[in-house]
Parts: C-alpha cells; sequence; structure tokens
C-alpha cells in the first residue's frame, strides 16, 4: 500500500467521524410537550407566538429581557424568556422557531428566528389589505388624481 | 378587455426574446454536438458555423431580455409583476440593480449572461476545444433559458417568466376593491393601474452599494467554473485526457480568483448591513458558495501536480466536476426553499424544485458516470512519489480542502437529509461552533502545508537544499508567532482550553504562512514577481487566515450590560449584550461613554439615522457613528437596522440599534396621580423614592406678568432612584392674573413627570406624580470591537492579485 492511500484512508475515515459526531451533537425540533419532556436539552421549538398573552419587553428597565408566551399547534403553551432585545417583527410573526431548552418552568432562549408573513413571499391577505386601502377611497378612475398618498 | 394604463410592448418583447434564446441555445447545443462528433472536417466546419450563429443570436437574446427588464424596473412599470415586487418609485437608480437580481429570475438572467459572456472569449479563444466545451455552455445555457420560461407544459409550468403581469400573477385576485362591483369573481376595473402607484420596493437590507456589485461578481464566478467543467467533459470526449489541462488552468485561476472576491463581498455585505454581528455566519447560502470555492482550488492543485509531475490526473477530472457540481447543488439547495428553517436569506420558493433538481442531475450524473468509464483510460504514474516532493505534500493540501468541503456541505445538507429520510435533527446547539471546532484544525494543516510545501521540489528534495533554504523563515516566523501569541492577548475562553490551543496553533501557523511565502518570493523565485503568484496568493491567504482567527478569537463586546443580572456574574453566565440609551444621556459602557444625540431622517424614505457619540474614558477618542434603521418600512413592520463602524487601522468599533421604541404604541396614557405632602415626607414610585424639601413663596414679583393678586410658589424635591442616581427638581407653580399656571418637570432617566398642582399655607402641597415611557426617545444597541479586521480584507485582494498573476502567466504559457 502507498503512503498516498494511508493518508486517504486516515482522512476519509477522520471525515466520517466528524460527520458521524456532528450527528450526535446535533439537536432536534420539537413541540411544547416533547420540549418539556426533556428538561435541560437545547431543543429547537416550533411554536407561534400567543397574541392573548402579554409581552414584557422594557428596553428602559432592562434591553436584555424578554418574556412572552409561545403555543405550539397542539394548543400546549409555555413562557419563553430570551435574554435580549426583542426581535422586532416578533409581534407580526406568524411561526417562530425558538432555540433553547426547558427547565425550571419555563423555556429558557438562546436564540428567536421569526418568520413573517413577509411580502417577498406575496402573502395575498397582506397584499389585499394595502390594495383595499389604496383602492377604497377610488370611486372612478374620474378623479384618481385627488388621491394622495 | 383593454385595461387603461398599461404597457404591453416591452413584455411582449421580452416574451419574445425569452423564446428566441430558449431555442437558439438549443440549436447552439445540438450544432455543437453535431461538430464535435463529426469525422468530416468539412460537416464540422458548418455545423459550427450554426451553432457560432445561434450562440451570438443567444447572447444577443440575454442581453435584451436583461436590457428590457431593466427598461420596465427603470420606467417604474408596475404592470409588471416583476418591477411591482421588487421596486419602487423611491428607489435610488444605484440600487435599481440591485432589485435587478433580488429576485431568482433576475439573477438566473445575470447567470445567464455572464455565461455568454464566457462564450464568446471561448469561441475566439479555444480553437480545437471550442466544439466540445461550447456543447456543454451552450446547453447550460438552454437550461438557464427554460428557468425563465415561464412555459406551461401539460399543466405543469416550466421556470418563472420575469415578464408575467400583475394582474396574471394572482396578486390582484383577493382584492375586491380592484375588481368590478368589488367582487372577486368578476373580472379586473379596466382602471385597476390607477390604484397601483408604487411597488413594493427592493427590501431594505438589500438596498447597500454591496448589494449592487457583489451579485454579478458572485455569479460571474459561479458562471466561470463551468469552463474548466466543460474542458474535462470535452477531455472524455475525445479522449486527449490531460490535453484539456493547459488551456482549462488560466480559466480555473479566473474563476477561483473571481469567486473568492464575490464570497468575500457577500461578506463585506453581511459585515455591512446585517445585524449577526459579523461577516460570516456559516449561514447555508454562505456555505453554498464557498465549498465549490475549496473544491476548485483543491482542483487547481491536483492540476498543478499533474502538470509538473504526470500524478493526480484522475482526482483533477473528479475535483473539476464536483466544483461545477456543487455550484449546481448550491443552487438548488438556495432557490428550492428546501433552507427555510435553517438558513435567514435562502431565496424564496417559486415552486420550481423538480427543475433545480433535473438541472443538477442533467449535469453531474452523466458527467460523473462517463468519469467512472473512463477511469482505467486515464493516464496514472504508479511510481509512487516520494515523500520528499512537493507533489506528495500539495496532493494531501488538496484533500484536506476537498475533504473539509464535503464536511462543510455535509452539515450544510441537514434539511436535505430530514427531508430524505423524514427525520427531524437540527442544527447543534452552538451551530457555528461546530464548523469552527473542526475548520481550526483543517487551517492548521493548511496553513502548515502552505509554508513548507514550496520550499519542496518536485519529484524530490536534497534534504541539505531544504532545510538550508526554509532555516530563515522559520526562524522568523518562531519569533514573530511567540511575540503574537505572548503580547497578542488571544485568551477566547469561551470553548474551553482546547479549543484556545487550536487557535494559537492556528495563529501561529498562518503566521508561518505569511512569512515562509513573502520569503520564497526572494529564496525561491529571486524576486521575480511575474512569476510569484502561487507565493503571493498564499501569502494573501496566510493574512486572510490570521485576519478571521484574530476578529473572531478577540472580538469584544463593548455594550455589556449586567443590569438585570445578580452580580457576580456566574461563570457560564454570558453578560446581557443590549444597552439602552436615554436621548441626551451619557451612559457607559466599557472604556466609552455614550451619548444618543439625536436622530435624522432620510429626505424620502422611512429611513432614520441615530446619532451615537462615543468618547472614550481617557479622553483620547471621540467620534460619532450613525447605525440607521428602516421603520415599519411599506409594510414591514418593526425596524430593520443597518449597523455602522469606525475603522482604526487595528480594529473597527461596530455598532448597530437592536431595540426602538414604537412611535405608534407610544401614546402617553398614564394619568397624574396626585398626593398630599408635606416638607419632608417621602413618596415612593416605581424606581425609587423623591423626598420633599423646602416649599417657598416667592414675592416682589412683576405685576405685569403676574396681575395683582399673583403669587409664584417653588417646591425642592430630591430623587433617589434605585440605580442610584440622585436628580434635584424644583416644581413652581404660578397664579398669574387669576389663572393658575403649572408646568410639569420631566425627569427623563426615570421616565417620571412631575406637577406642583396645589399649595397650601401650611406649606403642605399636592403634587402630581406621572410615570410614563412616551416621555423619552431611546435606542437600545449592540457593539463590538472587531480587531483587525483589515487583515483579512487586504489578505482577500492580495490572494485574488496573485491569482491573477498566476492566470496572466498560464494564458502566456498557453499561447
Amino acid at each position: 500500500m502507498k503512503k498516498i492511500h494511508i493518508v486517504l484512508l486516515v482522512l476519509i475515515a477522520g471525515t466520517i467521524a466528524v460527520l458521524l459526531t456532528f450527528l450526535k451533537t446535533a439537536s432536534t425540533y420539537d413541540t411544547v410537550d416533547t420540549a418539556m419532556a426533556k428538561p435541560g436539552k437545547f431543543v429547537h421549538l416550533m411554536a407561534r407566538l400567543d397574541k392573548t398573552q402579554p409581552i414584557e419587553y422594557d428596553a428602559l428597565k432592562n434591553p436584555n429581557y424578554l418574556s412572552f408566551t409561545a403555543v405550539d399547534t397542539t394548543g400546549r403553551a409555555v413562557k419563553v424568556v430570551y435574554h435580549s432585545a426583542k426581535p422586532d417583527n416578533l409581534e407580526i410573526s406568524e411561526r417562530l422557531v425558538l432555540k433553547g431548552k426547558y427547565q425550571d418552568g419555563f423555556f429558557d432562549c438562546k436564540d428567536i428566528q421569526t418568520k413573517c408573513p413577509s411580502k417577498y413571499k406575496e402573502d395575498m391577505k397582506a397584499t389585499d389589505k394595502t390594495l383595499q386601502n389604496n383602492a377604497a377611497p377610488l370611486p372612478a378612475a374620474t378623479n384618481s388624481e385627488a388621491i394622495k398618498y | 378587455m383593454d385595461y387603461i394604463g398599461e404597457h404591453l410592448l416591452p413584455g411582449q418583447l421580452g416574451h419574445f426574446f425569452i423564446v428566441l434564446s430558449l431555442v437558439a441555445s438549443l440549436v447552439a447545443s445540438f450544432s455543437y454536438f453535431r461538430s464535435a462528433q463529426s469525422k468530416i472536417d468539412t460537416d464540422a466546419a458548418y455545423w459550427k458555423k450554426l451553432a457560432r450563429v445561434s450562440f451570438i443570436i443567444e447572447s444577443f437574446s440575454v442581453l435584451a431580455i436583461f436590457s428590457i427588464l431593466f427598461y420596465i424596473i427603470y420606467n417604474h412599470l408596475f404592470e409588471y409583476h416583476y418591477a411591482w415586487k421588487h421596486s419602487s418609485r423611491s428607489l435610488e437608480f444605484k440600487y435599481m440593480l440591485a432589485c435587478f437580481w433580488e429576485g431568482q429570475e433576475g439573477s438566473f438572467l445575470l447567470w445567464s449572461f455572464w455565461h455568454c459572456v464566457l462564450g464568446l472569449i471561448l469561441i475566439r479563444t479555444s480553437r480545437k476545444w471550442e466544439a466540445p466545451v461550447m456543447t456543454v455552455i451552450s446547453f447550460a445555457q438552454f437550461c438557464l433559458a427554460t428557468m425563465i420560461a415561464g412555459i406551461y407544459i401539460f399543466n405543469w409550468k416550466m421556470g418563472s417568466n420575469p415578464f408575467v403581469l400583475l394582474r396574471d400573477a394572482g396578486v390582484l385576485d383577493s382584492a375586491p376593491a380592484l375588481h368590478l362591483d368589488m367582487d372577486v369573481n368578476q373580472a379586473l376595473r379596466p382602471d385597476y393601474m390607477a390604484s397601483i402607484k408604487d411597488g413594493n420596493d427592493l427590501n431594505p437590507l438589500l438596498q447597500n452599494y454591496w448589494m449592487v456589485i457583489h451579485p454579478p461578481v458572485l455569479f460571474m464566478g459561479f458562471a466561470s467554473t463551468i469552463v474548466p467543467f466543460a474542458f474535462v467533459i470535452a477531455g472524455l470526449w475525445k479522449k486527449q485526457f490531460g490535453e484539456w489541462t493547459k488551456p482549462a488552468l488560466p480559466w480555473a485561476l479566473f474563476s477561483a480568483a473571481i469567486l473568492g472576491v464575490g464570497i468575500m463581498m457577500g461578506a463585506m455585505w453581511a459585515y455591512e448591513s446585517l445585524t449577526f454581528g459579523g461577516y460570516w455566519a456559516w449561514d447555508p447560502v454562505e456555505n453554498a458558495s464557498l465549498v465549490p470555492w475549496l473544491i476548485l482550488i483543491a482542483a487547481i492543485h491536483t492540476l498543478l501536480i499533474y502538470k509538473h509531475s504526470g500524478h493526480s490526473l484522475r482526482v483533477t477530472h473528479l475535483f473539476f466536476i464536483l466544483s461545477f457540481g456543487f455550484v449546481l447543488y448550491s443552487t438548488f439547495l438556495t432557490r428550492s426553499g428546501i433552507l427555510g428553517e435553517s438558513s435567514v436569506h435562502a431565496f424564496t420558493d417559486l415552486g420550481m424544485n423538480w427543475q433545480l433538481l433535473a438541472f443538477l442531475l442533467v449535469f453531474v450524473v452523466p458527467a460523473l458516470t462517463w468519469f467512472i468509464k473512463s477511469y482505467k483510460e486515464i493516464p496514472t504514474i504508479k511510481k509512487e512519489e516520494s515523500g520528499a516532493s512537493r507533489e506528495f505534500w500539495m496532493f494531501i493540501g488538496s484533500l484536506v480542502f476537498f475533504l473539509s468541503a464535503i464536511v462543510i456541505i455535509g452539515k450544510t445538507s441537514l434539511p436535505v437529509f430530514n427531508k430524505l429520510f423524514g427525520t427531524k435533527i437540527a442544527p447543534p446547539e452552538d451551530a457555528e461552533f461546530a464548523y469552527n471546532s473542526i475548520q481550526v484544525y483543517v487551517a492548521v494543516i493548511i496553513a502548515l502545508l502552505t509554508a513548507v510545501t514550496q520550499y519542496l521540489k518536485y519529484k524530490d528534495t536534497p534534504a541539505k537544499y531544504f532545510w538550508k533554504k526554509i532555516a530563515l523563515p522559520t526562524v522568523l516566523a518562531v519569533i514573530a508567532a511567540t511575540l503574537v501569541l505572548v503580547f497578542g492577548d488571544i485568551n477566547y475562553n469561551k470553548k474551553g482550553p482546547g479549543f484556545l490551543g487550536a487557535i494559537w496553533l492556528a495563529v501561529a501557523c498562518s503566521i508561518y504562512t505569511i512569512i515562509a511565502n513573502i520569503a520564497y518570493i526572494w529564496l525561491g523565485m529571486k524576486g521575480k514577481l511575474k512569476l510569484s503568484g502561487g507565493s503571493i496568493s498564499h501569502f494573501g491567504f496566510g493574512m486572510v487566515l490570521l485576519g478571521i482567527l484574530l476578529s473572531s478569537s478577540k472580538k469584544e463586546v463593548l455594550s455589556n450590560n449586567i443590569n438585570g443580572i445578580p452580580a457576580p456574574l456566574g461563570a457560564n453566565e454570558d453578560p446581557r449584550e443590549n444597552l439602552t440609551l436615554v436621548k441626551g444621556l451619557t451612559s457607559d459602557m466599557g472604556k466609552y461613554t455614550l451619548t444618543y444625540e439625536g436622530d435624522s431622517a432620510h429626505p424620502k424614505k422611512a429611513l432614520w439615522f441615530y446619532k451615537i457619540r462615543f468618547k472614550s474614558k481617557d479622553g483620547k477618542e471621540e467620534f460619532v457613528l450613525q447605525p440607521n434603521a428602516f421603520v415599519n418600512y411599506k409594510g414591514n413592520e418593526g425596524l430593520m437596522a443597518n449597523p455602522s463602524s469606525r475603522h482604526y487601522w487595528d480594529h473597527d468599533v461596530f455598532t448597530y440599534i437592536t431595540s426602538l421604541p414604537n412611535p405608534e404604541k407610544q401614546e402617553d396614557t398614564a394619568s397624574f396621580h396626585t398626593t398630599a405632602l408635606r416638607p419632608g415626607d417621602s413618596l415612593f414610585y416605581s424606581n425609587g423614592f423623591m423626598v420633599l424639601g423646602d416649599v417657598k413663596a416667592k414675592d416682589s414679583l412683576p405685576v405685569e406678568l403676574f396681575g395683582s393678586n399673583g403669587s409664584l410658589h417653588e417646591a425642592s424635591l430630591k430623587i433617589f432612584s434605585k440605580t442610584g442616581s440622585i436628580y434635584s427638581v424644583t416644581s413652581k407653580l404660578a397664579v398669574a392674573k387669576g389663572e393658575m399656571l403649572s408646568l410639569p418637570d420631566t425627569i427623563i432617566a426615570e421616565s417620571l413627570v412631575l406637577q406642583l398642582q396645589k399649595v397650601n399655607p401650611d406649606k403642605s402641597i399636592e403634587l402630581g406624580v406621572k410615570e410614563s415611557n412616551a416621555v423619552m426617545k431611546y435606542v437600545t444597541l449592540k457593539a463590538y470591537k472587531f480587531p483587525f479586521i483589515r487583515l483579512l480584507w487586504f489578505g482577500v485582494l492580495i490572494t485574488a492579485t496573485g491569482i491573477i498573476i498566476s492566470m496572466v502567466r498560464r494564458i502566456r504559457a498557453a499561447v
């Protein structure tokens, strides 16, 4: 066997080992129930903001404390604490990916990814709303000049 | 039905040219194929002529499509969906190109455009390789043309057409106001255009000058990876294995330089306009462009090995195939929407997944099959390389580069893995560290090999020669590395001593690379810069590595905020990174004091600039940073912040806004609570307490102001905040000409408003107290210090320059 083949084998074995270790350290996508079932374990919690519950954030008192309630598709809710600034589109987000762990009765969140009904995805409702707002005061084409934006 | 105010001609022309380009590229592919297959010279020449004409027509069509689409955007023809979706009337001219490639269609066009340019150059220069090479490129052009065709074939939509009208795009279907009788089932109103006054505009985060030039450069890089790939195919086709390497090498070098610069321009954009606090986040979109580059570099090195020693030709084939293959795979990853969960900035899904997958497979599967079938025929050298030869270590370096690319793309492909196997595996807790912890060792190996390998000769190196040459740079590097490690204060301890040790090792090795390669220009090349392209680019690459290591490991959070955390900080407790600044009030931040001095608005857009004055406590520095943010921009509720940074030769101070009071939600709803107080009494509020001091009545008041029965009372108050601050306020109550006047006093930092409402003869008073957030303007920000970031940017420039020098030399050699 040539030297180069030995090196090749060692490096490829190393690569496979690295990828397998990566799979081991990987976390999982969870619901509130499954996240609660493994307290202290880092998970990706898929949920959305519970808009009926208050959002606690006061940048003047403490810019690094955000607390809100997240609810998943099964309807289970959990209190979330995030020690950083409030993502500005939190309220309008339609889905949240919360990265953190459940412990001591709340979900301690390290990172929040907000998924918004972005206009770039051409949300029909949002589009219609803006168009309706634009179009509503338009009685006929003749006096459309009068409309200011 | 005729609609009022529509301009239909540009769209019709656009459709025509799309169809023309589709047909012309197909004809070009077929004709080049016939030309390459033909054994008869006159026949081959005939087909080649036809192919050339078709390719030129195709190039013209692409240019025409490009110009028409730009015309539509430039003239704000919002009846076209693309213009409506990506631009607006307030968009500056310089960003019109940026919005052109915000959408998938525009970026496919850009890619196609570069293929045209490269193809026209190849027609002029590639001589006997023209027919087979251009067959591949013309076919790629055909594939790209299908991406923007937007043609329905048996209910299956092929591609997404940039000339679709707004009214055909489905966007208006659910807007009753635009339909006759306010009913969506009725036809559209003929005058609907009258209410489409403006477009959606370019995503504010893309309104940055880097977004004007980064995509064209990056796509030129992507597009150019097809050229070496096409030469590989041509070699396999014509069974002229190895011969193709000569004309392919300059193209591979060109591609490496352009793609590398394109990627790093993206990093610059991220650094200057995104707010994840850095230039690289191992985001799938970034990885997807890095991986082809890594493989391309590996391929260039194995090609050089072949050129000088005859080894490694087989693997060179594989690497060039894979480097283009991974460009296609990246295209699939970033455009199919499969990254949805894991990437912040992938394209949105246009429902073209199968088409994208087909684009990938139609090139990679035949190429790999052909390669495997011809594997035995590709010449190789049976004799083993010497352990003291340059090619042996160059090969190991290439292999490490390649495997590091495989590791990166493997981790990035997690969503694909989940899709294929129905698993629900998410990235690990610290996704960035998962990459860094491996790539730091790759950096060590690569840096070491880059430093040493040039001092070895091809075939075999006499030990004496090697040690004599390398002794000086090694000694210098050891001294330099020791100095940097001793005085550099590199103590990144978040991930334990093992990782810190690896960083130290990598820093030392990259210093070795820098010094050894500079030295080699004189020791090995006798100062001939024209021949030293390799050493120059390796020197630059050493700077890149060092810049990455230093800027990341010595990155400091300046806006550390221990407010709200019980002191002392626990070992694993991160200090919180956001700091709130109240307008006009100076706050303390590490070695700086910060003042939020005010804000100014962009004349046309909802873009605000926040003026933050930084003053160092030793009085040596003072500067103003103006991070900005789009606030509630065009239906995007919330803020989109852009950072601002102050550049020094050895570090950057970098800050951006993380939170702002929402002006709409800031209505002052609180009301005054009235309390009776006597001098000496104290009163609590949410954040502390206040004590009433003296209450005085002023005499000898000017009659012309106060009238005959006027009075003026002053009550002095001391406010003790929980934070330890003490404020003094003198509240006044005047009775002038029968009217009672009392101006509220505001203590901004405490969100407190006080109003003296009544003063009794016994000096007891009634004090109104209001606590409200609406009284204050504030910003919440993060600030970082990035040391030695310039080393990285300069390193990139030098690396690219070195590669271009090599390219020029190889072009001269190939002619």
